[in-house]
């Protein structure tokens, strides 16, 4: 009995790969909108995974993989959505990484990802309200949940900063408003004082009325929910001028080169938070990143692993279609198993082929819990002579 | 009495100097728009995307400019760059209207159609920007920041309250005002400014008259092409250079051109300013001014802010919605449409 399943498996095991010897990933990130600067790097660390895969020949029997871009525009869940039915039904996609942003994320899972049953594994989407969202087992995250970096980010700026008031600005939607609450409940259950949480549009051109009062509220810090390109930097450079702030404590979204180019040398002893770790795997990861012709910015890390997840839980479930490899995800990201570093998916795939297990630590840490999503690794940074330093990791 | 300066350094820091610097960019902004409307009769959707056109060709030019190392400190670079950007910006809009505009003016195509193929160039033009300088945020002001920061003058004064004059502020208002003044100069006592009012008042007595229309339209196109460069340099200088943003300031500049009276270049500049001040001036709290008028150590509770600063777009277009309601034709009286 047992060599007749093990010769059935097989049997569907080779012939499979033959009706499917191409398949194709949809890539759905912010390519247009707040962060588009962010985006085609982390479109190139998703890409960099699928090329591991395809170069490794061991993925699904030689099975090749080729990547579909889309644009998730961050600001136009309509266009997110298009975006996405596009990939699924006339690029056939298997699986999506993306999309950036919470907000367009939540919009491509419930009007195109469950109805047509894809998998998606978003590198950087990290509202807490998809903790809770009805996914069918479909929607995974690597990077953690907001309410987890609101307790990391309080914690940084009450314990090692002393901080007694702080003035929050957010960028107002899913992203802004749910970070800004959880730092702000965090912050006051750590004793602090919040003096006003208020919230900026982004891409306007003026932000003079929003730093009027914010400065009128006033705090020792100002905390700057929000976008690097985009109204967060605007709010960090009128606060700035008119004087209102000389301190800002930066989340993920706001820490980025761009920022301190742009700002110069008024954001020195600024500091914030950012997914991510350090040690060889980053380092490994780095090198990877130069040798592929893309840079380490925020979020790249995610996306090498998103994409990675993917091709590993196919290749754990020997199919790529999304019923069957959304159940391996959490097999393949979480121990027990062979830990794999970034540049290694050659090797996971030949353990998986081979019947074995592995732990896909990846770039940035991965580890999945409950409702799919990262616990997460944070860098606490600081910005020292125009240059952003990692001063600690909170895990 | 110090509490008193500390009050009136307060409004000119948050309010009056921000204001003034946003008004004079969205009035440059509305003139551009409210001059090819009053001579070609139609709103000209693209026109954020020429400003950022005329931008991102100074951003060029100023790039190749300072890595031959030549600057005009403490004047920031771009000046120089910016009598490229603006013909640049001239062949652009004279490129866009023999090849698009004019097929609908020989055709007498109504207002609304050139709207629409206006919107169509909007397109195609911030594709054109994405393509000549990418999508990224640009800082290109290169010259000295400040005139005075808000702890240099609080180290000056002795005041508790800080000031901060940039240089950016001075040359947007010094500019705005030069432009302007020749702009009316040029309506009012040029032989061309004059027969641009006559056409634009009635077109077919200005035909009579043996005025040129294609020759109007030109002018109007070259006049509206430097303004645009100049409006989106100067505010690429203040604030940064992102395309994405300056076709989000197309809203504010249509309102403040709309509700100044469309077609009338004055209505244009106070729109600007109305738009400008009750967007920052309703939703700032008042707390500390008033804490500092009261000269007492009495503090109000709350932040004093009439209303939060999210509604901050809503204010603009309430403006708009009522002067439209009471005023149909803007505040100073625009042309008929």
């Amino acid at each position: 009995m047992k060599h007749v399943t093990l010769a059935l498996f097989l049997s569907t095991a080779i012939c499979a790969p033959a009706l499917a010897d191409d398949i194709k990933l949809g890539v759905l990130l912010g390519f247009t909108g707040p962060l588009e600067s962010v985006a085609p790097d982390m479109a190139a660390a998703a890409e960099l995974a699928i090329k591991e895969a395809n170069e490794s020949s061991r993925f699904l029997n030689e099975t090749t993989v080729s990547s579909v871009r889309g644009d998730s525009t961050c600001v136009d869940a309509g266009a997110a959505v298009a975006a996405a039915e596009r990939l699924i039904t006339s690029d056939k996609v298997q699986g999506i990484i993306g999309a950036t942003c919470s907000g367009s994320s939540t919009a491509v899972l419930q009007n195109v990802a469950i109805p047509n049953g894809i998998a998606m594994v978003s590198p950087s989407a990290t509202s807490p309200a998809l903790s809770v969202v009805e996914d069918e087992g479909l929607f995974f995250r690597v990077a953690p949940s907001d309410a987890r970096q609101g307790e990391v980010l309080a914690e940084f700026l009450r314990g090692a900063k002393h901080i007694e008031t702080i003035a929050i600005s957010y960028t107002n939607n899913d992203y802004g408003k749910g970070l800004a609450d959880s730092i702000q409940s965090n912050f006051e259950k750590f004793g602090g004082k919040v003096s006003i949480s208020a919230s900026h549009e982004d891409g306007k051109g003026d932000y003079s009325a929003e730093v009027g009062a914010l400065a009128a509220a006033g705090g020792d810090v100002l905390v700057v929910v929000g976008y690097l390109d985009q109204g967060g930097k605007g709010i960090v450079q009128g606060a700035l001028d008119a004087g209102a702030f000389e301190t800002f404590a930066l989340p993920d979204g706001m820490v980025g080169e761009s920022l301190t180019e742009a700002i110069g040398p008024a954001l020195n002893g600024s500091f914030g938070t950012i997914p991510g770790s350090l040690g060889p795997i980053a380092e490994r990861f780095g090198k990877l990143a130069e040798e592929n012709g893309f840079k380490v910015g925020p979020y790249t890390a995610e996306s090498y692993d998103s994409a990675a997840l993917i091709l590993l839980a196919m290749q754990a479930a020997g199919a790529s279609d999304s019923q069957s490899y959304k159940d391996k995800i959490f097999d393949v990201a979480n121990r027990p198993g062979e830990p794999i570093a970034p540049g290694e998916l050659a090797k996971a795939f030949k353990i998986l082929s081979e019947g074995g297990e592995i732990d896909y630590v990846g770039a940035s840490n991965v580890e999945l819990f409950g409702p799919g999503e990262g616990v997460g690794n944070f860098r606490l940074i600081e910005i020292r002579d125009g240059e952003i330093v990692t001063i600690g990791i909170q895990n | 009495m110090e509490d008193l300066l500390n009050a009136a350094v307060l409004a000119a820091n948050y309010i009056v100097i921000p204001a003034t610097v946003y008004g004079c960019q969205l009035a440059l902004g509305a003139l551009g728009v409210t001059l090819i409307y009053s001579v070609l009769r139609f709103s000209n959707f693209a026109h954020g995307e020429t400003m950022a056109f005329g931008t991102a060709v100074t951003i060029l030019v100023t790039l190749s400019l300072q890595g031959i190392g030549v600057g005009i400190f403490p004047l920031p670079t771009a000046l120089l760059a910016l009598p490229v950007g603006i013909l640049a910006t001239i062949g652009l809009t004279l490129a866009t209207d023999r090849w698009v505009y004019r097929f609908y003016r020989r055709k007498r195509s109504e207002p609304i159609i050139f709207l629409i193929v206006s919107i169509g160039v909007m397109f195609v033009m911030s594709g054109l920007v994405r393509f000549l300088v990418g999508t990224d945020d640009r800082v290109f002001d290169d010259g000295m920041r400040f005139l005075i920061t808000a702890r240099d003058f609080k180290e000056l004064t002795g005041l508790g309250e800080g000031l901060a004059i940039r240089t950016s502020q001075l040359i947007t208002l010094t500019t705005a005002l030069t432009c302007v003044g020749l702009l009316f100069w040029f309506l009012e006592h040029t032989k061309t400014g004059k027969m641009m009012r006559a056409f634009s008042d009635n077109e077919d007595l200005a035909l009579l008259s043996g005025i040129d229309p294609e020759k109007i339209v030109r002018i109007a196109w070259i006049t509206a092409a430097c303004l645009a460069t100049l409006a989106g340099t100067l505010y690429g200088l203040d604030k940064s250079f992102k395309p994405f943003v300056f076709q989000q300031l197309l809203l504010p500049i249509f309102a403040a051109a709309i509700v100044g009276g469309f077609g009338n270049p004055l209505g244009a500049i106070a729109g600007g300013f109305l738009i400008a001040f009750s967007e920052v001036a309703l939703t700032y709290p008042y707390k500390r001014l008033i804490t500092y008028l009261a000269q007492s150590s009495w503090e109000p509770e709350g932040l004093l802010q009439l209303m939060s600063t999210d509604y901050k777009y809503a204010v603009s277009f309430l403006i708009l919605v009522m002067v439209l309601l009471v005023r149909p034709t803007g505040i100073l009286g625009g042309a008929k449409a």
